[in-house]
């Protein structure tokens, strides 16, 4: 099957490459781009851990296709620290408030509360719980996964963060 | 998991497109938000040769009044269904619909048109449509035709669709202002399929009930209509007697299969459950004439 030619901007560099139509975006970011933030993990689109911020959306990339991806904007986990080499308010909130244990689910996780936060900067828990209900986490319990994204929301918000009571 | 081969066209108008899909016949499909399509060319259970990838196509965004009805773009997304201003305001249930369906990513990608066209009977707008009277816009190599969604699924993953046919746009005749609606869906889990589900929209006039439409999602092999149910419960002020009626009245039309969602004749019974929610919420929210 022919090649296509496709362009598309990940973590602010441009890439341009010849993919098999068939090609996954996961396949074409881990095994072409060697950008191996998204993981695999169910590949049915259910689990989120490969979620990519894709022309501002939240995206499985394990279902679309690199094709479809052509001339977009693509930020992964790599793309998420300041250019001065610091973390991003989530990824301090993630190592904060222990919003990981073994790490698995941690880079869609992030990429997806960032665009969480974009279009709300102040969410409730249950909205916080509400945007990440495409993201399965087998290990928290997700009670410090959103205590990581309250902290970010305070952080980016420049107001001390406020554990809530248990 | 990685789909067997194909070859990828971008079409930039409905004509281009339904050339393509002519062209290939049995061979092509549509992508539209390709949720539905690619998993299953992951698993091998769909492997067309050319896929034509509808995103490209202007015409089918958008969404825009026409006299009475409203008429939806089918590439629109779950994600800007929400959004839309217009669509809450006046068609309040498909983003009450909408936010039930899958999970925030799938919703970002998945479009109105996919979900009401794959003829999937697990998909919860069909229902939807149903109980709205909507119609669907398709132009296909004779031209143009609109279908009612209560003619258009024929069984599961078939319609009345042929192959070279695209579903352009979803026509909805806008519900009086001060209607009452509900979606209520009982599912396992965030993104899962329902194990039954329930739509209504109705009007009240005084007390009583003046119109009344019911949807069914993913208790037969195809959304279900449930005309009788509606019926019984017009002229009633929806009082328990009567209600129980036109529960059983859906109920009885309902032909669920047994599967991981539970035997069917518990999915029966929620699907009475679920009507029987659906009908105390969207009187709730129902303004008397």
């Amino acid at each position: 099957m022919a090649k296509s030619q496709v362009s598309m901007k990940v973590n602010g560099k441009t890439i341009e490459a010849l993919v098999e139509p068939r090609t996954l975006l996961i396949h074409f970011l881990r095994d072409q781009q060697n950008i191996t933030g998204p993981h695999i993990g169910c590949e049915t689109s259910h689990c989120g851990a490969c979620t990519v911020d894709l022309d501002g959306k939240s995206v499985k990339s394990c279902t679309v296709f690199a094709v479809q991806a052509n001339g977009s904007d693509i930020r992964t986990i790599e793309g998420m620290a300041n250019a001065d080499g610091t973390l991003h308010a989530l990824q301090e909130g993630f190592r904060e408030m222990h919003g990981l244990q073994c790490g698995f689910c941690t880079p869609g996780m992030i990429v997806r509360a960032y665009r969480l936060l974009q279009e709300n900067a102040n969410p409730s828990e249950e909205e916080i719980r509400y945007g990440i209900s495409g993201n399965l986490c087998r290990c928290t319990g997700y009670q410090n996964i959103v205590k990581a994204i309250q902290f970010a929301a305070a952080k980016l918000a420049g107001v001390p963060f406020q554990e809530a009571a248990e | 998991m990685i789909p067997g081969a194909f070859a990828y066209h971008r079409p930039s108008s409905v004509k281009e497109a339904v050339g393509l899909l002519a062209q290939y016949g049995d061979d092509g499909r549509a992508l539209a938000g390709g949720h539905s399509i690619i998993p299953m060319m992951k698993l091998r259970l769909a492997s067309p040769g050319h896929l034509v990838d509808l995103a490209g196509i202007a015409d089918l965004k958008g969404v825009r009044t026409d006299g009475g009805d409203i008429v939806i773009g089918a590439m629109i997304t779950q994600h800007e269904l929400i959004a839309s201003d217009l669509l809450t305001a006046k068609i309040p249930i498909l983003r009450e619909t909408s936010l039930q369906v899958a999970d925030p990513q799938v919703r970002y990608l998945g479009t109105l048109g996919g979900n009401v066209a794959n003829g999937d009977p697990g998909n919860d707008m069909p229902a939807v449509m149903l109980c709205l009277n909507a119609s669907y816009e398709v132009t296909g190599k004779r031209g143009d035709r609109r279908i009612g969604a209560r003619e258009f699924y024929q069984g599961a993953y078939f319609t009345l669709l042929e192959p070279g046919d695209v579903l352009t746009a979803i026509r909805i005749p806008v519900p009086p202002a001060g209607h009452g609606y509900g979606y209520e869906k009982l599912k396992r889990k965030i993104g899962d399929y329902a194990t039954a589900a329930a739509a209504v929209v109705l009007t009240m006039v005084g007390s009583k009930v003046g119109t009344c439409s019911i949807g069914l999602t993913n208790v037969a092999e195809t959304p279900l209509w449930a005309e009788e149910a509606a019926e019984i419960l017009i002229g009633s002020a929806l009082d328990g007697a009567t209600v129980k009626k036109a529960v059983a009245a859906a109920e009885a039309i309902t032909a669920p299969a047994s599967d991981a969602r539970g035997p069917a004749a518990y999915r029966t019974k929620m699907a009475g459950v679920m009507l029987t929610r659906a009908l105390a919420r969207a009187k709730l929210r129902a303004r008397g004439a």
